[in-house]
């Protein structure tokens, strides 16, 4: 994610645009017709065929693959062939390659390995992550901005591959599922994020908490989470999708073939095209290979589709709370 | 990626006026307790200078709360980048960091003697350059595109569409990419069909920087759209309405009105790109190497990969990242400097 300061840009027009889109919306009551405000030419129809056609392109751009893989995944081996590989429509649709993939080989072993890591890791990073956003975000705490510093400094420069291995290497990490949590463990723009949304909340709540005796953890865990849920719910889900993507650091620090997490199997089977073993996927008769590849493809994508809907409206909001802040 | 967004170190006083944690009280207190020396806490007598002692005694709660992050970054941010020594040594995993030999700048000039690194730097090179005239307006469009939709409904579907990508695996980007574009491909195979015959896509070296830059705008176009989405909500409508009222087409008012609105954030990410300039694509590239081959796909990030923890030269690797990492820095310093010649704000003061 670029991300940067674009304060200039947001800030001082934030008012005058809220108040331009409240004209606009008024203007179209009045006129009774779509939001087009009253400045602009009527549509043209050629541009707007033009416009039609570029978002049913965009559309297909992004679905097509989708369903092309899952049509695929859903295929017999019959189909498949006759078709040379790959089906958008199957007709008669199967879930053969889905039972298979899960009836507990390798790639069961792996999904178990991939949610684990995410489930686990994305706690702990937005345990971590609360907290050091919370203990920066007050003000004048002791040493606030040299800590506020060493996060802050991590944009500037990127360690690099070898010293990062050097490091898992020497901490005893290699071949542990440790080694895909901890170097991700935590990203100085989520900590951001999380501590400016912290510093929008009003000071009048932390001073009447401190009034009625309660500590920092009290106030942290009673009043500013409670209002917090929608910045933890979109860095949440930018913990979650970093680990459950993650491919490099497992190939890299994982060489135990049971502790390989589902994208590095993924990758073996549909970039590499390894042949899928039936004893090793936990069968006896195997479904076409490429129904097989595009069921676990589908199996990597799921968890991201099933969550990407509930988060989309809010992680607009937070990738630009971060973008001024930072 | 984000390289230079540490902009401002001290971004406490640069809050926005809309949002509402610095009231103006709390301000004005702030004021008075920094003439005074040590500001003292929310609610307690901001009095005289307190020891050392009581002040850590006082946020005790939140320093520890700091602690785990902090520990974290020691361990895998600012401790690898002390690791970075090794390069000036013949590091050699048996004797380890201490006992490893010093040789100075000898894995620096080894390494501009290699071949296989110029090629490195030269792929990568070429990559940037090709990224940064195709993929880098991509967003730009897209986003000038999405803001002229004027249904908010169309919109956000749109939004919605091109927005998902982003949240991909390069694993399965490549799969996909794979499954309509590769040898037995959907793409593929109709084209052959009807007498186009366009071989491998996947694993032409030739046209390999044009497949990952279209891999890249695919999955991140959408994504980078957001800002620049954001820059121009910000521009006053009025602006628009009067150019309207001048008999300015859309065509000069996204001319005049809309493109300038979005320079800053347009120079800024220019910035950053250029900070970048030296890291293309690691994951996506290394998943495609064996496709293309060596001499099409071998950037730096590789080189460093391949060198370093497969061939286990590790100090000459360093050695390449280290400079990979010091030119990167050095890049984004100048481009701001550029940029604040030319007036603009640049990505930190």
């Amino acid at each position: 994610m670029s991300t940067a300061p674009i304060s200039t840009t947001l800030r001082p027009e934030s008012q005058e645009s809220r108040e331009s889109r409240k004209g606009r919306t008024g203007s179209r009551k009045r006129r009774g017709s779509a939001e087009r405000p009253a400045w602009m030419e009527q549509p043209n129809p050629a541009a707007q065929t033009l416009k039609f056609i570029v978002i049913v392109a965009m559309i297909v751009a992004v679905g097509y693959p989708f369903l092309l893989a899952i049509g695929t995944s859903l295929s017999s081996k019959a189909e498949l062939a006759a078709n040379g590989g790959y089906v958008l429509f199957p007709s008669h649709p199967t879930l053969e390659a889905y039972r298979v993939v899960l009836s507990g080989g390798v790639i069961t072993r792996a999904a178990v390995v991939s949610i684990g890591v995410t489930v686990i890791g994305t706690a702990l990073s937005l345990l971590c992550t609360i907290a050091l956003a919370y203990g920066l975000s007050r003000p004048r705490t002791f040493a606030g901005k040299p800590l506020l510093l060493i996060v802050v400094g991590t944009f500037l420069f990127t360690p690099g591959i070898i010293p990062n291995y050097l490091v898992v290497q020497e901490l005893g990490l290699l071949d542990t599922y440790g080694a895909m949590i901890a170097p991700i463990l935590l990203n100085a723009f989520n900590i951001i994020v999380v501590r400016a949304f912290f510093q929008g909340i009003p000071d009048e709540l932390h001073e009447a908490a401190r009034l009625d005796g309660a500590g920092e953890l009290t106030i942290l865990c009673r009043i500013v989470l409670p209002l917090s849920k929608a910045v933890i719910a979109v860095v949440g889900m930018f913990y979650a999708v970093t680990y459950w993507n993650s491919f490099f650091n497992a190939m890299l620090y994982i060489n135990d073939p049971d502790k390989l997490p589902l994208q590095v199997v993924l990758r073996s089977y549909v970039l590499q095209g390894d042949t899928f073993n039936a004893k090793a996927l936990g069968v006896s008769v195997l479904p076409a290979s490429t129904a097989l590849s595009m069921a676990v493809l589908i199996l990597a994508v799921l968890p991201i589709i099933a969550v990407y809907p509930f988060l989309q409206k809010y992680f607009v909001k937070g990738v630009l709370t971060g973008a001024i802040k930072a | 990626m984000s390289a230079a967004a540490s902009a401002s170190p001290t971004p406490t006083s640069q809050n926005p006026p809309d949002l509402p944690h610095e009231a103006p009280g709390t301000s004005g207190r702030k004021k008075a307790s920094g003439t005074k020396g040590t500001p003292g806490r929310k609610g307690r007598k901001p009095a005289e200078r307190r020891s050392l002692r009581e002040r850590l005694r006082q946020d005790r709660t939140l320093l520890l709360l700091c602690v785990p992050g902090i520990l974290y970054f020691a361990v895998f941010f600012y401790l690898p980048l002390a690791g970075n020594s090794i390069a000036f040594q013949d590091y050699q995993p048996y004797l380890g960091f201490k006992g490893s030999p010093l040789v100075g700048w000898d894995n620096f000039k080894a390494l501009l003697e290699q071949p296989e690194f110029w090629t490195a730097v030269w792929n990568t090179l070429k990559i940037s350059a090709v990224q940064l005239i195709l993929y880098f307006p991509a967003p730009i469009a897209l986003a000038l595109f999405l803001n002229s939709l004027i249904s908010n409904k169309t919109r956000r579907l749109m939004q919605t569409v091109v927005y998902l990508p982003h949240f991909l695996s390069w694993v399965v980007v490549v799969g996909m990419f794979q499954q309509v574009f590769g040898g037995a491909g959907t793409v593929t195979s109709y084209l052959n069909d009807h007498g186009v015959h366009v071989g491998n896509i996947m694993n032409n070296p030739d046209t390999f920087i044009y497949l990952i830059t279209s891999q890249s705008v695919w999955k991140d176009a959408g994504w980078g759209a957001i800002i620049f989405l954001a820059a121009m909500a910000s521009i006053d409508t009025s602006l628009y309405e009067s150019a309207a009222m001048d008999g300015a087409g859309w065509l000069r008012r996204m001319w005049h009105i809309t493109l300038p609105g979005i320079r800053p954030v347009m120079i800024m990410l220019l910035i950053l790109r250029l900070g970048d300039i030296l890291s293309v694509g690691f994951e996506q590239i290394l998943l495609q190497r064996d496709n293309v081959g060596r001499d099409a796909s071998e950037v730096l990030d590789t080189y460093v990969y391949f060198h370093g923890v497969v061939d286990g030269d590790w100090g000459m690797s360093t050695a390449a990242g280290l400079m990979k990492g010091v030119i990167g820095f050095v890049m984004i310093v100048l481009a701001n400097k550029f940029a604040h010649r030319l007036g603009e704000q640049g990505v930190y003061q």
